[in-house]
């Protein structure tokens, strides 16, 4: 039987058929999650998409991370299920504490929107397990906020710890140590600002973000 | 009691602040010479309903704290006054 997974869906989310039509390609079934609800339905993995949510007022994921859904992803989490966030679901994800950190401003003050060459760090985590360290993957980018900034401290652990998950081989937005991607301690929960869900053919320029759609799909 | 807040929401030491650093580098070519030190920040006013001075700032600073900032990269400073302007 296919995988389920569940993908949020916020006031301003933009994303969430882009990760259901990724998770589609690589066998699985996607299922969306209004954020009003509280319940994950008995999904495998559950996708934090990108977009604007809640119009990224404040800051973004600053009032995403109080909708019921998210008390339910965090449950989820904290049970050692898959959680990934992209792009704007990362930052709903340090917002909520289930990740380290904080997207700030790009150092540039540019909006981006392009391919980027990603490097593998890790292979121990829910969306690299397919893929070996040191693989290079063009994956694009599409953020306004998407700076990586941790305290000195945390650096040192996500370092440590084999946390980082996924550098830029040429830094785009002033990210801390070229910081794409990291996971938390149980390594179930993963944020990057790439979107994967749009490279999963070539017709888009690139299928390399697939094999980490299909890992995903592998941990759920 | 209502009393007016303001909450000033600033980067922390250290974090970079890529629009103050913008404004301050084009200065000079607007002929505004002399300044340094340019951070870009937020404001946040709103009123609260408290019994008094100690509570209102107590209630501020915890929305602050959970909510109005991020504390990996904001700092606030909270100035609460009663509605109507007299202490």
């Amino acid at each position: 039987m296919a995988k389920t997974v569940g993908v949020v869906v916020f006031p301003g989310t933009n994303c969430e058929m882009d990760a259901v039509f990724a998770v589609e390609r690589m066998g699985g079934e996607g299922r969306l999650l209004w954020h009003a609800d509280d319940d994950i339905g008995g999904v495998d993995a559950v996708i934090v998409p990108g977009g604007f949510a809640h119009g990224d007022y404040l800051r973004p994921g600053a009032i995403a991370r109080f909708s019921p859904m998210m008390g339910a992803v965090a449950g989820f989490a904290a049970d050692g299920g898959p959680v990934l966030g992209i792009c704007n679901g990362f930052q709903v994800l340090t917002e909520a504490g289930l990740l380290p950190g904080a997207l700030q401003k790009n150092s540039g003050l540019k909006f981006l929107c392009q391919p980027t060459v990603l490097r593998v760090e890790t292979s121990a985590s829910i969306l690299t397990g397919r893929v070996p360290v040191g693989t290079e993957l063009s994956v694009p980018i599409n953020h306004f906020e998407g700076n990586y900034t941790c305290d000195d401290e945390t650096l040192a652990r996500l370092r440590d710890e084999d946390r980082i998950v996924l550098r830029y081989v040429d830094n785009p937005n002033g990210s801390v140590d070229d910081i794409a991607g990291v996971c938390n301690e149980g390594r179930n929960v993963v944020g990057l600002m790439p979107h994967p869900e749009r490279a999963c053919d070539e017709l888009l320029g690139s299928a390399d973000g697939a094999v980490l759609i299909g890992s995903l799909l592998d941990a759920a | 009691m209502e009393f007016d807040v303001l909450v000033d929401v600033r980067l922390r030491g250290g974090i970079a602040d890529p629009a103050g650093a913008t404004i301050e580098r084009a200065l000079p070519a607007l002929g505004f010479d002399g300044v340094s030190g340019v951070s870009v920040g937020k404001t946040v006013r709103f009123t609260i309903a408290a019994a008094d001075v100690g509570e209102a700032t107590t209630l501020a600073e915890d929305l602050c704290a959970s909510f109005l900032t991020n504390p990996v990269i904001e700092d606030a400073s909270v100035s609460v006054s009663p509605v109507g302007g007299s202490a």
